[in-house]
């Protein structure tokens, strides 16, 4: 993987915003992110369109989608609701867990709040997890900076494994190397190689079980670990989506895409 | 050979059992190592002194004893600035409506249109659209702007912080002061918002009581009537003081309300623990001008008014009907409001009242609307545009008292939810009996309080 910043430097295209115009696109990206990092604003400056943005938590409870266009090509923006985790059972995040496993989007944007990154990197961790094409934007680095907080863009990129870009979602700075930043890891041009959370112990031997049988079970999955823990945590979602074969759906689905863009 | 689906569950059951309970907190430790470890190498801080300021204005707005007023005396004055700010407009919209009424309807006339043509077109839909706009669009566009400031400044997580300990001695969840304050903006909004409970128990509770902080459908409403009613009866220097203090203190009232019905909904039909949660403060941030202007006139103002000028027309065109066309020499009108009068003054209302609310069901927002043209029927309307002339009319003519005005206002907090909410409880619940709940419940809350006062007062006079 390289975060190199020549290869992410945007191709000098320029951002098209689309508004709600989702027809006929052909990429589709969700934006994740914990409550209150400015996820509206980023999807506003993005699309165009005027999402009301609160300063509180929880404001989002459902997904707004919306539009743009790069490089010509259109990519349709899925707004997931801001939650800390995957984990619970609420509703916000079982719309949010859903959408990445079940959704597929072909790229994934964290946004991240730059004065709290450790607790945002709590969502990230989980999001990576899930699905390995994705971009962290490291927002309200403004913010952050008036705090006195310094935040190392290039080390938390090559830590974590994706591209990570700052911004400043407000005022509309570092969307275009966001966008540009989208489009090359879905084409590929960036390779991902997402840090998986290191397990210990009996979890780990358990995990370890658990994944070559679900490899084989549906190949080309792409989260078989994330699966195995679901398993693991009892999740009734995910069991369902064993047995009513949803999962090996998806992992054919994923299959045909890889040969699609090797082609 | 490939493992069935059913082998991998067994399998994965049987390691859970190995695990044990504790793979869970395990995980979620794991996680947390990652992510430190990651944030340690990218993330440096030194001290710096915006930070500290946030947290001396959090101390003082959060404080146990200053933070309940200080939110109490905020929100006072924004009902102050939108009752000072919305009188002049209201008048000069209505006299420039009523004046385009007068002219259209003569027009109509010299062309030779029909009397029912007229009458339908001009005094009865048009007239609909000319209260509404002209009660609806001052305050809101005074009162959206200032409450999405406060928004945006970040202080409704502090309000939710202020009132948590209050929901969880009412048994209920803490971020229920979340969806509250999102129902002062609407309450099917509100209802929706409370996806972010977890707790299926608590999560009802907030659903079911979202209903009793006046929804910015009903603000015009109460605004009104403090204006009318209230600001009256004080000297003018301190009258729109007065008035925005009833607003208040109605406003507070229903936050009352919310916590007296979660406290007895939890202690019998939903009763269990309160669950407890992380509350983020997020930092101030300064609010931009432009985009709040943009949200609060657009999405809400603009949002709003169209939703009522929809439900008003054909409400106007309803009212003219019921009032022009006769059964048995009385006009339906007059029927309808005769049968619902003895229920209206057994609680303190009139059958106007209760017939508009009826009528308004769809939209909260028009029912002072619908009252106004009930009762100024095909009189000399186009004398009555200033707030003085229909307190007169609606007192002289009416007999309407001090009374009718605080029970009207507790009528208006308390009712049923509007249509659009009703079904947004249905969706959220997907449960006929919850929504029967949700809708019937406050309606019968509301009969009783109006009830109480009523004989009380009679009681005592």
């Amino acid at each position: 993987m390289s975060v190199n910043d020549c290869e992410a430097c945007p191709a000098r295209s320029q951002l098209a915003q689309m508004g709600i115009n989702i027809a006929g696109c052909d990429h589709v990206v969700a934006l994740a992110g914990n409550p209150n990092t400015g996820k509206s604003s980023v999807f506003n400056a993005l699309t165009g369109l005027r999402q009301h943005v609160g300063n509180w938590t929880g404001k989002t409870v459902t997904r707004a989608e919306g539009a743009f266009g790069f490089g010509g090509k259109r990519y349709k923006l899925v707004d997931l609701p801001g939650t800390y985790s995957l984990l619970s059972a609420s509703q916000d995040e079982e719309i949010s867990r859903d959408f990445l496993l079940f959704g597929q989007p072909d790229c994934t944007v964290v946004v991240t709040d730059a004065t709290a990154l450790e607790r945002n990197l709590n969502l990230v961790l989980q999001v990576l997890e899930i699905t390995d094409r994705a971009v962290v934007c490291v927002n309200l680095m403004d913010e952050a900076q008036r705090k006195g907080i310094e935040i190392d863009v290039r080390s938390l990129a090559r830590d974590l494994g994706v591209p990570a870009v700052p911004t400043v979602a407000r005022s509309k700075l570092g969307m275009a190397e966001l966008v540009s930043t989208v489009a090359a890891v879905i084409a590929g041009d960036i390779r991902t190689s997402p840090l998986r959370v290191e397990t210990t112990g009996d979890v780990r031997e358990a995990i370890g079980d658990l994944v070559p049988l679900i490899e084989e079970f549906a190949p080309g999955l792409p989260n078989a670990r994330w699966i195995a823990l679901r398993l693991l945590d009892g999740d009734h979602k995910v069991r369902e989506a064993l047995v009513s074969g949803e999962l090996a759906g998806l992992a054919q689905r994923q299959r045909g895409a890889a040969s699609g863009s090797a082609r | 050979m490939t493992p069935s689906a059913e082998a991998i569950l067994d399998r994965s059951d049987g390691l859970r059992r190995q695990v044990g309970d504790h793979f869970r907190d395990r995980m979620v430790s794991d996680l947390y190592d990652s992510a430190r470890r990651v944030a340690a190498r990218s993330v440096r801080e030194s001290g710096s002194g915006k930070w500290e300021l946030d947290q001396r204005i959090d101390r003082l707005v959060t404080s146990r004893w200053l933070g309940l007023p200080l939110m109490a005396l905020l929100l006072g004055a924004v009902f102050w600035i939108t009752i000072l700010g919305a009188n002049v407009p209201s008048q000069l919209l209505a006299n420039a409506f009523f004046a385009v009424e007068a002219a259209a309807a003569g027009w109509f006339e010299s062309l030779g249109a029909p009397w029912w043509l007229t009458g339908l077109v001009w005094h009865g839909v048009f007239r609909g659209l000319a209260w509404v706009v002209s009660v609806m669009l001052p305050p809101m566009a005074i009162f959206f702007p200032v409450f999405t400031i406060l928004e945006d400044l970040g202080y409704l997580p502090r309000v939710a912080f202020n009132l948590d300990w209050l929901f969880r001695k009412a048994g209920a969840h803490g971020k229920q002061a979340l969806t509250m304050a999102m129902g002062f903006g609407c309450n099917a909004a509100g209802v929706t918002a409370t996806r972010i409970i977890d707790s299926p128990r608590e999560r009802l509770l907030a659903i079911l009581t979202n209903n009793f902080v006046p929804c910015n459908g009903r603000f015009p409403t109460l605004i009104m009537l403090a204006v009318i009613f209230v600001a009256a009866s004080f000297p003018p220097a301190v009258a729109s003081a007065a008035a925005a203090g009833a607003v208040l203190g109605v406003v507070l009232l229903g936050v009352g309300f919310t916590l007296a019905v979660s406290w007895a909904l939890s202690r019998s039909v939903l009763s269990g623990e309160a669950s407890a949660f992380t509350l983020e403060l997020p930092p101030y941030r300064r609010p931009s001008v432009l985009r709040i202007l943009y949200t609060s006139l657009i999405d809400r103002t603009v949002f709003v008014l169209g939703r009522a000028i929809l439900t008003a027309a054909p409400a106007g065109a309803v009212i003219w009907i019921l009032a022009n066309v006769d059964a048995g020499g009385v006009s339906l009108a007059s029927r309808a409001i005769e049968l619902l009068r003895p229920l209206g003054e057994a609680i303190g209302l009139d059958g106007v009242i209760l017939l508009a609310y009826v009528i308004a069901i769809p939209a909260n927002e028009i029912v002072v609307p619908t009252m106004l043209m009930c009762y100024l029927g095909g009189s000399m309307m186009m004398d009555i545009t200033t707030y003085d002339e229909i307190r007169t009319v609606l007192v002289d003519e009416h007999g309407w008292t001090l009374l009718t005005a605080v029970n009207l206002m507790l009528f208006s907090l308390l009712h049923n939810p509007c249509a659009t909410t009703i079904l947004t409880i249905w969706k959220e619940t997907r449960s006929l009996r919850w929504t029967g709940v949700g809708a019937l419940m406050p309606l019968a809350i509301a009969f009783a309080a109006c009830l109480v006062t009523a004989q009380g007062v009679h009681l005592l006079l």
